[in-house]
């Protein structure tokens, strides 16, 4: 069960992208076209699945205060908990590297659609934020981790394929000139961030919703995936406009 | 600017205005928006991305006919993790609270892409001297961004600069809130600082036609 709330609160509530905007730069660099778009998800959905774990085993029995305890009682008092960022780093660096050449030897075909994002991925926020939010919230054990890797890569995919959808489409629609491209682009992620805020009362019945939002959560919930984007720009109008009344 | 020749002092104007890291370039977008919702976090954000691409830049500059070009990145990431380790523990004994607010944004900045896109584009082929000019221009092209987006959000959202209540106290009713004045609950919102940054984008877009984008 709480496999289950994680998985959902991490993509949909604390959305990579909506809510705490990480991976912003390949987000908005890399959405022009769907078929990139699968692949730079695909790609970070996971990396996040293989360094959050490992992450957690590092911050677990190296940099947690009095995590060196099973050296020795002696050793009780460190807190390493400085180090944390300069090893998650590396750590992120060498597994994207690792699972680049990994990647490269058994699977060609994945390589070939995988391979030209993974270094991309190194400095993407998204990946980092996801072990640093890990540690900041103290997930209990390594299959919790594993689980808040792979739900938070999820959320970030979501995101990035609903973006590039929306952004083929509003090729052919009459921008304001000085707006086209990334301003933009910014408005419609805010416009949508707004819509992902309304799942914000779905698990735990904390962070209410303003009412008449409660509907479209419930509505969005039952729906596929790929059925949320389509309704996502129509929610969209609907939530902003209830913000509007509400405040 | 009788210290510095025009060509160095384009090299922090530039960034500034019509290269800048955020509208511009792109880069750097995810604690910019973050950590906007208040102006003092903001200006501690700009002040801290301020030192470590000051400092970065002049220590990949001096590094750059050493560093093999084949593990650069790695080399890079560590320079930015050892300079972020010393912003966050400053920030954790000088202002506790504030680096509460800031939670895992402050070590976000490793990941900051003007950092790595700064060391790339431009450290890695230039001297100290210019590096450090460079990294100070882009911090601050950075940070104006920054402040601005915190400086809307605040005073609209919740009618305070700094904290302190220019608008008047929403509770008593003094101020503009006696005239029926209230907060835009909306601005505290994290979509809204994307809305905001987007606004600035079309209107420093709409000023300088140049910088339009082909569709």
């Amino acid at each position: 069960m709480e496999h289950l709330e994680l998985f959902f609160k991490s993509i949909f509530i604390d959305n990579m992208v909506f809510s705490v905007f990480l991976g912003m730069c390949s987000y908005l660099a890399v959405s022009k076209k769907v078929s990139t778009a699968v692949g730079l998800g695909a790609a970070v959905i996971f990396v996040l699945g293989v360094t959050v774990p490992l992450n957690w085993l590092l911050d677990q029995y190296l940099l947690k205060d009095g995590a060196l305890a099973w050296l020795g009682p002696e050793y009780a008092d460190y807190d390493l908990g400085f180090l944390s960022f300069i090893l998650f780093i590396a750590t992120i660096a060498t597994m994207v590297q690792l699972v680049e050449i990994v990647v490269e030897k058994f699977s060609p075909a994945l390589y070939n659609s995988l391979g030209i994002f993974l270094p991309l991925i190194a400095v993407n926020c998204a990946i980092l934020g996801g072990s640093l939010f890990m540690q900041t919230r103290e997930i209990p054990n390594i299959g919790l981790a594993f689980n808040y890797g792979i739900s938070s890569g999820i959320g970030w995919f979501l995101a990035i394929l609903a973006i590039a959808a929306i952004r083929e489409k509003i090729r052919y629609s009459n921008v304001p000139a000085p707006l086209r491209g990334l301003g933009i682009t910014f408005i419609i992620t805010g416009l949508m961030g707004i819509g992902f805020q309304s799942f914000g009362g779905m698990l735990t019945g904390d962070n209410e919703p303003p009412e008449g939002t409660e509907t479209t959560t419930v509505k969005a919930e039952n729906k596929e995936e790929k059925e949320i984007k389509k309704e996502i720009e129509d929610k969209e109008k609907a939530v902003s406009y209830n913000e509007v009344i509400n405040k | 600017m009788a210290l510095l020749s025009k060509k160095d002092a384009n090299l922090i104007l530039d960034p500034l205005a019509d290269n800048n890291p955020i509208t511009i370039q792109v880069l750097g977008i995810c604690s910019a928006l973050a950590i906007t919702a208040e102006l003092k976090a903001s200006v501690v954000m700009a002040i801290s991305v301020l030192f470590v691409l000051g400092v970065g830049n002049v220590v990949i500059s001096l590094l750059r006919n050493v560093i093999p070009a084949k593990i650069r990145i790695i080399v890079q990431l560590v320079v930015v993790a050892a300079l972020v380790i010393i912003v966050d523990q400053v920030l954790k004994a000088f202002a506790y609270e504030l680096s509460k607010t800031l939670s895992v944004f402050v070590g976000l900045i490793i990941t900051n892409c003007i950092i790595m896109g700064r060391f790339e584009a431009f450290a890695l082929g230039n001297g100290p001297w210019k590096s450090f000019l460079d990294g100070i221009g882009n911090a601050l092209g950075y940070g104006v961004i920054l402040v601005i987006v915190g400086f809307f959000r605040e005073l609209l959202g919740s009618g305070t600069l700094f904290g302190i209540k220019v608008l008047g106290d929403p509770v008593a009713k003094t101020g503009l809130y006696a005239l029926g004045y209230e907060n835009n609950g909306f601005m505290i919102i994290p979509p809204a600082a994307l809305i905001v940054v987007g606004i600035i984008i079309w209107v420093q877009r709409s000023r300088n036609r140049a910088l339009i984008e082909e569709a």
